[in-house]
């Protein structure tokens, strides 16, 4: 790998023992001197761990089944989501739509943004060096590891989420799902179709 | 700082050496793209990660790039992109 480009740390278990001691000395601190409370820290906690990928899947599906909406959502991410009741707290989201043409992909070469008010905590994978790196330079190869192999007709759309944006991917929605109700495709909807590293689940024949 | 630059417009990503927080990556410094959409303004991480207050305001763009352009050797179509967020002080107009 060319080293012409942006790297993050990678930390060894000493050094990220050492930065887990200075965060929870850091966490004791703000107690002490009344800055926040321990229940303050637990219930941004939970907070967070309320979030995950059926929140993204609610509105991906609520988007297939609904066109006013879809544009809506396009248009304006963070307005669409918080139409469905779903806080996004300040987050700017873009939705970026995967079709026949165009396949969408979302990285964070810089760190690791992610739409965590809609998807969760990220994976593991999606804060290693090597998706960042790779993510940005060879999708395709990228998107191959992940099952994904795409024609050279489709036009690949890569995310470097480096600022102030975060990214969904609206997946396209599988065939054969006429007519179903958007809890049940809201179950094909995964975590890893609204990064963008696979398509949404196909249904069962 | 107010938006220069509209939807469509041709810049170019400084070049210059920066010590210290930048949200440019490396990679994108010295490419040309294409402006997708103003994204609104923002305070400036690169005073915001020293404790200023990120004042003025930077315009930020969504900035198109193709491919093939800022990876001489990349393997796929012509058409592949990626887009990356940038802030005005970081981009030049292409005459």
């Amino acid at each position: 790998m060319s080293h012409d480009h942006h790297h993050g740390p990678t930390i060894d278990p000493e050094r990220l023992a050492y930065y887990q001691r200075m965060a929870t000395a850091v966490r004791e601190l703000l107690i002490e001197k009344g800055i926040l409370t321990d229940a303050q820290i637990v219930a941004t906690i939970k907070k967070m761990e309320a979030r995950g990928p059926a929140l993204g899947a609610r509105v991906v599906a609520h988007a297939w089944v609904d066109p006013n909406y879809k544009t809506r959502l396009l248009l304006d991410g963070s307005a669409g989501v918080e139409e469905l009741g779903i806080p996004v707290d300040g987050t700017r989201l873009i939705v970026v739509e995967n079709t026949e043409e165009v396949h969408n992909l979302v990285v964070c070469t810089l760190c690791s943004c992610y739409p965590r008010n809609i998807l969760g905590l990220p994976p593991d994978w999606y804060k290693k060096a090597a998706y960042r790196a790779r993510a940005v330079k060879e999708p395709r190869a990228v998107l191959a590891e992940f099952g994904t192999v795409l024609s050279d007709s489709v036009t690949i759309r890569v995310h470097d989420s480096t600022a102030d944006m975060r990214y969904l991917v609206l997946p396209a929605r599988p065939a054969g799902t006429e007519g179903w109700a958007e809890d049940k495709l809201a179950a094909l909807v995964n975590r890893d179709s609204m990064i963008g590293v696979q398509a949404a689940k196909e249904p069962e024949q | 700082m107010k938006p220069i630059f509209k939807p469509g417009a041709s810049v170019i990503v400084s070049n210059r050496e920066v010590d210290g927080h930048k949200r440019t990556p490396t990679y994108i410094r010295g490419k040309s793209g294409v402006i997708e959409r103003f994204c609104g303004s923002f305070r400036n991480p690169e005073s915001l990660a020293y404790g200023g207050d990120g004042l003025p305001r930077q315009p930020l763009y969504r900035v198109r790039f193709l491919q093939s352009h800022v990876w001489p050797e990349y393997q796929g179509s012509f058409t592949d992109t990626v887009d990356i967020e940038i802030y005005q002080h970081w981009l030049e107009p292409v005459s």
